[in-house]
């Protein structure tokens, strides 16, 4: 099988610092990670590749050169290749933009399943996967929390907010990972030393001609407004002894939040 | 010389550094207390080839070089000193005179099981009466019909020796020829007459297994002499040069995690109103343990530099050895007084730092026996 793992380099922090000018993201000076959903995302690739012998792994990264440690740490991990998708002409990209980029690197190459993570921790929208998809006319499923393979269709459970759903879909498709999905593998000793004697190649837009109107900070439509994290979601209330009276006090909470 | 790390020993310590915090620091205080060998952190390790590292893949083993191996062991053991002496007596001890003393056939049997981790080893030269004087071996094997010996005998204090399958045992063969009438063995557990005394109840690194070896009439084949008959002791001795760097590694590795938790701690602490980080009585202890935990490092990555480029080097190993084993304990010691009757208890890690940062002077050579290596050189 021919796999692709789309990954990303973020700020390893939960508190990015925005450019007030621009409104995009200042990453000097802050170490760098994998995004962790990616880190899910190769993860499920790797346990495919493990499923399916011969199968082949890709990794593809949009970003800057330095981005390249990222793509260096996934083939430490056992993954084949490596495309770093670099020009200064994709510079401030956003979601948009980066899924046409990122999609016109794809179609020219092959492909039976694309992971992607869920979402990546410096913008939190969630969009470049399911975009991807879209560019590339892919079946998706986002929020992939279990995979079962038979044959050319994979049968997986996609995760909701108050439930979730299982998803039949045929190959190719491209699946977005979160991280109940499954725990990553560390890079191995060897796997880092070999990661080094491998090439990692540069795709620039000489190679790929996007049209300037589709890339870059111009042609982004993302104006961001105002960025802040969401409040931690409260835990919930539990009432283990539901006698007449602890129900009576639940009726009249809930009643005095409105919500009955 | 140049100080940089290169790209790959950089992001050996980024993943050491991230698997000990995810996977060793969280059970290290309990495999202390309970005496537990960490047997699913040692899968995990051998799976990301760490239990062989620094040997060459044919045999399974990673290919990394020394100054990766010393950081691996320097950042497990920042956050468990346990976990770095496994994996320091795994690779340099029991892995080491197999691959450089084996003939092809020991290594094509013994090296692949031992450098991926699927089997532990373990290295027995100290015995009752043999400890700083290892020449004193009363451990002996006698050629029996040209065919195998049969080895008679005790070791003392083998590390892993409760979990390990294969070992390197050191024995006399000629008493006339003295330190040149030892020699080495590959000895596998489950031989008849071989068996092991109880675990030792330590007072550090208490996870790691220790034991004492015995050996009844234990039959040795002859195909597993290692090296020749004599060479014993040159191959212990060459063994623990590179055992000291695993050990300077390890103790370099606590006296980092006392120091980082010092710190810390001292930022938290109110006393007179203020962090006690902010009293420069402790400001510049904290500041001598910085230098003295940085000394131990250049003393460390210098003896594996050398270790990567020249034939000998038992004087930097000996010096890293010395030097960073005797700050570990220096740094862990300040490290508790930093953190007052807590750093006392068991609730904070320095307490077990200061007790795991004890062995590193001791095992491997005592401190005194780094003196002496160092002295007969200068
Ligand atoms: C946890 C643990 C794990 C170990 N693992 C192993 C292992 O895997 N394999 C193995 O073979 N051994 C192992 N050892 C043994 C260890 O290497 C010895 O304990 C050490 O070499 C010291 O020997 P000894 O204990 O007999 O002390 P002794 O030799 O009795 O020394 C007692 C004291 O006298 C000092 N001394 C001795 N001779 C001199 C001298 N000439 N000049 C000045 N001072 C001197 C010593 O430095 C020490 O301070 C281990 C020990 C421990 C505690």
């Amino acid at each position: 099988m021919k796999i692709i793992v789309c990954v990303k380099q973020v700020p390893d922090t939960s508190e990015v610092r925005i450019d007030p000018k621009t409104n995009t993201l200042i990453r000097e000076g802050v170490p760098s990670i994998i995004n962790p959903d990616d880190m899910n995302a190769i993860e499920a690739a790797l346990a495919m590749k493990d499923a399916n012998p011969g199968s082949e792994v890709t990794l593809v990264c949009m970003g800057p050169p330095q981005a390249d440690v990222a793509l260096r740490e996934g083939l430490a991990m056992g993954c084949d290749k490596a495309i770093l998708i670099t020009d200064r002409v994709f510079g401030g990209s956003d979601t948009w933009a980066t899924s046409n980029i990122i999609a016109s690197a794809l179609v020219e190459m092959e492909y039976d399943v694309i992971f992607c993570g869920r979402q990546a921790i410096d913008g939190d929208t969630a969009q470049v996967g399911p975009q991807i998809a879209e560019c590339l006319d892919l079946p998706q499923v986002s929020y992939v929390a279990d995979i079962k393979q038979n044959g050319d269709t994979l049968t997986v459970q996609r995760n909701l907010e108050d439930g979730y759903q299982i998803i039949e879909v045929k190959m190719p498709c491209l699946l977005t990972c979160i991280k109940e999905l499954n725990e990553p593998r560390y890079p191995s000793m060897g796997g880092i030393m070999d990661a080094y004697q491998q090439e990692v190649e540069h795709w620039t837009n000489e190679k790929l001609q996007i049209d300037a109107s589709l890339i870059g900070l111009k042609s982004s439509p993302t104006k961001v407004n105002r960025t802040f994290t969401p409040p931690a979601k409260e835990p919930g209330i539990l009432v283990p002894d539901a006698d007449v009276e602890e129900i009576a006090k639940v009726y009249k909470d809930l009643k005095s939040k409105h919500y009955l | 010389m140049d100080y940089k790390l290169t790209q790959e020993q950089e992001m050996v310590r980024k993943v050491m550094r991230k698997f000990a915090l995810e996977k060793v620091e969280p059970i290290a205080a309990e495999i202390d207390e309970q005496e537990i060998f960490p047997e699913e952190n040692v899968k995990l390790l051998s799976e990301m080839g760490v239990m062989g590292m620094i040997y060459p893949k044919e045999y399974g083993g990673s290919g990394t070089d020394s100054i990766s191996y010393a950081i691996a062991i320097e950042e497990l053991s920042k956050v468990c000193g346990t976990t770095g002496c496994i994996v320091a007596s795994h690779n340099s001890l029991a892995c080491g005179p197999i691959y450089f003393f084996g003939t092809k056939e020991q290594k094509d049997k013994y090296l692949p099981d031992l450098v991926t981790g699927r089997k532990l080893g373990g290295f027995g030269l100290t015995e009752p009466n043999a400890g700083t004087d290892s020449a004193a071996q009363e451990t002996t094997a006698v050629l029996v019909d040209d065919e195998y010996y049969l080895l008679n005998g005790s070791k003392m204090f083998i590390t892993n020796g409760g979990v390990a399958e294969t070992y390197v045992i050191f024995a006399m063969t000629d008493k006339s020829q003295g330190n040149r009438g030892i020699s080495a063995f590959i000895v596998e557990k489950g031989w008849e007459g071989f068996s092991q005394g109880p675990h030792e109840k330590k007072m550090g690194i208490r996870g790691s297994s220790t034991c004492e070896l015995i050996f009844e009439n234990v039959k040795v084949p002859k195909e597993n002499l290692l090296g020749r008959e004599g060479q014993g002791f040159k191959i212990a001795m060459s063994t623990l040069d590179s055992g000291r760097i695993g050990i300077a590694a390890q103790a370099l590795g606590i006296a980092q995690g006392a120091l980082d938790k010092a710190i810390e701690y001292s930022k938290t602490r109110v006393q007179f109103g203020r962090p006690i980080s902010t009293k420069q009585g402790l400001q510049w202890m904290m500041a001598d343990m910085h230098v003295r935990t940085e000394a131990a490092r250049q003393l460390v990555y210098r003896a594996a530099y050398a270790k990567d480029h020249q034939k000998r080097f038992t004087e930097e190993a000996a010096m890293a050895k010395l030097y960073a084993s005797e700050t570990a304990m220096w740094v862990t010691t300040k490290a508790v007084q930093i953190h007052g009757g807590y750093g006392f208890t068991r609730d904070y890690p320095v307490e077990r730092m200061m007790r795991d940062a004890k062995i590193t002077e001791i095992y491997e050579g005592t401190s005194e026996v780094q003196r002496m290596v160092l002295a007969v050189r200068s």
